[in-house]
């Protein structure tokens, strides 16, 4: 049974850290700010989930001590960690960051564009 | 440039409630695990300051009409009244006294006249920290 508990709680640790790597990879790697975001948003939300289920069931299994604070912040990462990420590349496009050169398609210029017609701005 | 804000202001109205009950449970908790009036205080005063980031200075005073000023005064008497409470009846300044009750739901509870004194300084800290937030956000 520790043998179980111990394969669970080391799986989902490595897991973790093998997304927070992903990550770090790729905020190092990709070429601009919207999928750099996209990078460290998705990927370091999910490592870091895996790392408190790890530590989870490493309190419940082992030392029989079930946390539902730990619960709680799982939640709480999974609300906000995607909305800050999602708050920060909104603002940045507002204030005029340019995608990479790449990029083929872009809703969000059209429709900016058609908010500043309608409320008369430049 | 006026935009939506749909997703963080929807955003604020849950998490507002997780950080809340969260620092209700960190200020219980203080006697006997790590926490305490002060970083409850704390985390009360981030979760109002993420509802003025979500919506709006104006917004927020009518949502919450609470005059922090007078919230640190009663915490301010509230502590102080805690700790003189002791020396009416003898012993001396800051004794604290505690029993054990069973109360209808909870069982045997043993109630501490410290919790009433934390509550003092949780009173004081959301206080102070809004009182300064709200200073500098009204300046335009």
């Amino acid at each position: 049974m520790t043998i179980l508990a111990n394969i669970l709680v080391i799986f989902f640790i490595v897991a973790g850290l093998v997304f927070l790597a992903v990550a770090a990879i790729g905020v190092l790697r990709l070429p601009d700010l919207y999928t750099r975001a996209h990078a460290a948003s998705k990927s370091s939300t999910l490592g870091v989930m895996c790392i408190l289920l790890g530590v989870f069931f490493h309190f419940w299994l082992n030392e029989n001590h079930f946390n539902p604070t730990i619960l709680l912040g799982v939640l709480f990462l999974f609300i906000t960690g995607p909305v800050g990420a999602h708050i920060m590349s909104r603002s940045s496009y507002i204030a005029g960051v340019k995608p990479w050169s790449g990029t083929v398609r872009d809703d969000l210029k059209l429709e900016i564009e058609r908010m500043k017609k309608e409320q008369n701005i430049k | 440039m006026k935009t939506n804000d749909v997703i963080i202001q929807f955003t604020a109205k849950i998490v507002f409630f997780m950080i809340f009950f969260y620092a209700v449970h960190i200020f219980f908790a203080g006697h006997y695990t790590p926490g305490g009036g002060f970083v409850g205080g704390l985390v009360t005063a981030s979760a109002i300051v993420l509802l003025i980031v979500a919506f709006d200075l104006k917004t927020v005073q009518t949502i919450l009409p609470i005059n922090y000023i007078y919230m640190v005064a009663c915490g301010l008497i509230l502590a102080l009244g805690t700790a003189a409470f002791s020396m009416f009846t003898g012993k001396p300044f800051f004794t604290h006294f505690f029993d054990y009750f069973n109360l209808p739901i909870l069982g045997k509870t043993s109630l501490h006249t410290a919790a009433l004194f934390d509550l003092g300084v949780y009173l004081v800290v959301v206080g102070v920290t809004m009182t300064i937030i709200q200073t500098i956000g009204e300046d335009e």
